[in-house]
């Protein structure tokens, strides 16, 4: 078996990596760089748990190739705080007791921030809309949505 | 259950770090996605395992030939039935792990390889040639009680029989509850409703796929990483399945990902044990989603049939309930538990309750919260609302009148002490959510709901850091935010800064046994585990002080995180801080810590009660939930964050379990749907926010009062969504997922009676 070799920019820096042609970019980001923030939690695209942007792009990193990065810019859970400074949607995650086991989490951060570049004004329902796509089946959503409203006023009034 | 008396409600009253909403001490890790859960772990040198499963829902395993996958180059390891311990003490989960004779479901596990990588190890089930002999199955639960149905246990006699059947069948058991005389309460009713009702077996749905990380050293030494609600389980399970001392194998709890009951026995845990074993490399297992669906362990599902009695005034007469629930392959489904929760919200004269526990050609069930309870009771409380609109009294003022309080017999058996239900009953009548205007096509249903709540095995230590910080280890896996409960009650027994607690979840190796995350036990045990630990660590530091003071110990108390001499007599010394005394504990003695181990008793019964608007599209059958208010009994909320969280979590999954979710059998005994699209969750978009109303009705059994709360709030949405739906729709649904096509027959059948 012959690897392929991808160069692809991971949280804003240059990664090189080698994988086979049959590698999700979720089994490239866990397996071969470390990056354990995504997880798999069902490998069809139904929950959302490896949520990563592809170019700006919510998208599931299970239903990608890791050949497919290439020249993209992909940005993960880990990148999303600035250091020790977190995100604001993480803050109101934390202060909003927005999860319970946390497994979904890196996912629900990922996707939520997508939202907020996108839209910084968004309406519960379109939270709701957008999250859709992200399970989490401990807290029944009502403390995620309003800390991600809460962000997004945050980020509007900064 | 007694309890001991350990309710102070003097010390109740001035509260200063219970019931705040600090930020969770793993908060961060799983905000940036540091958190390591199950699969996240990877040790040196591993190998990958991947499960062979049955694709026969019942079939007789004649031959398993693995010659040819351990041929393949990168294969390491092959691992049957024959790699288990045939003694393990149970020999159902011994079975379950691996299968013997038979593949008793589709997705058994027949046999197992651990390779250098996923793909190899893939390749290499393909190449284990397994000869099956397949036999006519049975999946639905009324199908397998019938006399002609394919049997799956020769040896299965159904126990609590007055005598020993001739024969043998597939109903594994038969329970019965209840006291007085149905029959007379029956003949004493103005009106009797009796209706029969089906929940679909659902999956608990955590998010994280099972998962480990196992090494078994060539001297036996061995280590498991793991996704469980119970690592001192697990330890026990596996060294009783791999035949070895429970003190080589040590067990981390990774975090959890997810559990609701459905990770606390073992799947794949033996396999890589197993595996790890013959191999002599680490081996990482991990289940895909559709293994979670096919191999882990749903809960039950039911066919029911309740009979109430009320006279016109609103008095309970009589109550009787038939329930038969599969519980897949191997003994187990709690059917028991659902004929003791079916009418503990009501105090009754006359009650029975008799259930049936099945075996069908599914996968072995596991505990899902409040396991058996949350079908039975939709079937009361559905009966209950009907007779109240029969009889046109408010369903809250029927509930009310009939309600279990302090003292009353439970249908059950014992008697309650000190309960919410009432409270709880009150104050969602109070609430301007039930007065709130309806729209056309929408109805309201409300429902009540009851658990037992557990005590349960628990040793936990707290270690009075050389700084005076404190760090507590407990061995309950933290499911849910429990470690920041822990800290607040240390914070608040030794009166320090929460920030200055931390707690751990430690290994099998750091603490005696613990029994699993489950029964809503955790803030309750653990807690007050590490209450009485932190007491004991008090008094050690009153002790210290009073040495460097010189003066007795009595004459010693605790406050404000320090000790003080008790009056002028005793001496005029300045408090001495926890860091103080902490600091010279060389001098004093040696490290100062507390610990506590005990068989908690006095858990405390809950309750709880729902309130649901619905709106039912009478074009598509589609259900739209308006509005959710949960109020439910906490005794104390320790962290009231984490308590909203519980209740709106376990209404959630109430939901999906009225309107969504199912799993759905072909003729061909194989599970439709294993994936997260056609198993469907709740998602956000189908939500409203779920509305909280927290009652404290303290619990005596604990030192601050608290009571359980993750599993009652799963009870009661089943009968509040149905009595909602039913309302909206104008026609009794009694059949489970309330899915858009079975409204819209309802509606149908309704609709063409009326023409």
């Amino acid at each position: 078996m012959s690897g392929i070799h991808v160069s692809t920019t991971i949280n804003g820096d240059q990664i090189d990596y080698v994988c086979e042609p049959e590698e999700t970019m979720l089994d490239v980001l866990r397996d071969r760089l470390g990056m354990t923030g995504a997880k798999e939690g069902c490998s069809t695209g139904d929950c959302g748990a490896c949520s990563i942007t592809v170019d700006g792009r919510l998208t599931c990193s299970c239903l990608m190739l890791g050949a497919e990065a290439g020249g993209h810019e992909i940005g993960t859970v880990e990148g999303v705080a600035q250091g020790n400074e977190l995100h604001p949607v993480q803050q109101k995650i934390l202060d909003h007791a927005a999860l319970q086991c946390g497994v979904c989490t890196p996912g629900i951060v990922v996707a939520a921030k997508a939202l907020l570049e996108k839209n910084p004004d968004p309406t519960e329902t379109e939270v709701r809309y957008w999250l859709a796509g992200n399970l989490c089946r401990c807290t029944g959503y009502d403390k995620i949505i309003r800390a991600v409203m809460d962000a997004a006023q945050e980020l509007r009034s900064a | 259950m007694a309890g001991n008396q350990e309710f102070d409600a003097d010390r109740a009253q001035d509260f200063r770090v219970v019931g705040t909403r600090p930020a969770r001490p793993d908060g961060m890790d799983k905000v940036t996605g540091k958190a390591r859960f199950g699969a996240d772990m990877n040790m040196p040198g591993q190998l990958i395992g991947k499960i062979l499963r049955s694709p026969h829902p019942h079939a007789r395993i004649k031959s398993i030939d693995a010659s040819e996958a351990l041929a393949m180059p990168g294969v390491k390891a092959v691992v049957t039935a024959e790699d288990f311990n045939a003694d393990a003490k149970d020999r159902d989960v011994l079975t379950n792990i691996m299968a013997r004779d038979k593949a008793l479901y589709e997705g058994h596990a027949v046999a197992a390889v651990a390779a250098t990588s996923r793909i190899k190890a893939q390749q290499a089930l393909k190449r284990i040639k397994v000869n099956y002999e397949i036999l006519p199955h049975v999946t639905d639960v009324d199908a397998a009680m019938q006399p002609d149905a394919p049997i799956l246990h020769d040896d299965m006699f159904t126990q609590g029989l007055d005598e020993k059947p001739a024969k043998p069948s597939n109903i594994n058991a038969r329970h019965e509850f209840g006291h007085g005389d149905v029959e007379k309460g029956f003949a004493q009713a103005d009106i009797v409703i009796e209706r029969d009702f089906k929940t679909a077996a659902t999956h608990q749905g955590y998010i994280e796929p099972h998962a480990c990380v196992a090494n078994v050293g060539a001297d036996g030494m061995s280590e498991l990483w793991v996704c469980t609600q119970g690592h001192f389980h697990v330890r026990s399970q596996c060294a009783s399945l791999l035949g070895m001392d429970v003190s080589r194998l040590r067990v981390t709890a990774s975090e959890i990902g997810g559990g609701f009951g459905g990770k606390t026995t073992v799947f794949i845990e033996p396999v890589a044990l197993a595996l790890s074993r013959k191999a002599g490399r680490p081996v990482k297992l991990v289940m895909t989603r559709e293994e979670v669906f096919k191999a882990s362990g749903p809960t039950a599902s039911s066919s029911m049939r309740v009979k109430i009695g009320v006279k016109k005034d609103g008095t309970i007469t009589a109550g009787e309930a038939s329930l038969n629930y599969q519980g897949g392959a191997f003994p187990g489904a709690p059917a028991d538990f659902g004929a003791m929760s079916a009418f503990a919200c009501y105090d009754l004269e006359n009650v029975k309750a008799v259930a049936f526990d099945v075996v069908t050609n599914r996968p072995k069930g596991a505990a899902y919260r409040a396991p058996g309870a949350p079908m039975s009771v939709f079937a009361v409380e559905s009966v209950v609302d009907e007779l109240a609109k029969e009889i046109g009294m408010d369903p809250f003022d029927l509930r009310l009148k009939n309600a279990a309080r302090d003292g009353s017999k439970s249908s059950y058996g014992p008697k309650f002490g000190k309960i919410g239900l009432v409270a709880c009953l009150e104050a969602a009548k109070a609430h301007p959510h039930y007065a709130a205007p309806l729209g056309p096509n929408q109805g309201r249903g409300v429902a009540s709901g009851f658990w037992f709540n557990f005590g349960g095995e628990t040793c936990s230590n707290l270690n009075v850091n050389e700084d005076g910080t404190i760090t507590l280890a407990v061995g309950t896996p933290d499911i849910g935010g429990s470690r920041a409960s822990m800290c607040i009650m240390v914070a608040e027994e030794l009166e320090v800064p929460y920030e200055r607690v931390r707690a751990i979840v430690a290994d099998t190796s750091a603490l005696g046994f613990n029994d699993t995350t489950e029964g809503s036990r955790v803030t309750f045990s653990s807690g007050m585990a590490l209450i009485k630990a932190a007491r004991k660590a008090k008094e050690e530091m009153c002790k210290r002080a009073a040495m460097m003071w010189d003066i007795p110990a009595e004459a010693v108390y605790w406050a404000e995180g320090a000790a003080h001499p008790s009056g002028p007599n005793a001496g005029d010394f300045e408090p001495m801080t926890i860091e103080e005394i902490a600091g010279s504990a060389a001098k004093t003695g040696g490290p100062i810590a507390g610990h506590h181990e005990y068989n908690a008793d006095g858990a405390g019964v809950s309750f709880g009660t729902h309130i649901v608007d619905t709106e039912v599209d009478p074009e598509t059958g589609y259900v739209k939930i308006l509005r959710y208010t949960v109020v439910q009994d906490a005794g104390k909320a320790i962290h009231p964050d984490y308590v909203e969280g519980q209740f709106q979590g376990g209404a959630v999954q109430g939901i999906g379990w009225a309107l969504n979710e199912e799993y759905i059998y072909g003729e061909d005994g194989r599970l439709q749907n294993a994936t997260f699209l056609d198993y469907r969750l709740p998602v956000a978009s189908d939500l409203p926010m779920i509305d909280t109303v927290i009652v404290e009705v303290p619990n005596p059994g604990h030192p601050y009062g608290v009571r359980g709360v993750g599993e009652t709030g799963i009870v009661p949405p089943l009968a509040a969504l149905a009595n909602s739906v039913s309302a909206a729709a104008g026609v009794r649904l009694t059949d489970l997922p309330m899915s858009p096509p079975k409204v819209l027959k309802a509606i149908g059948a309704t609709k063409l009676a009326a023409e």
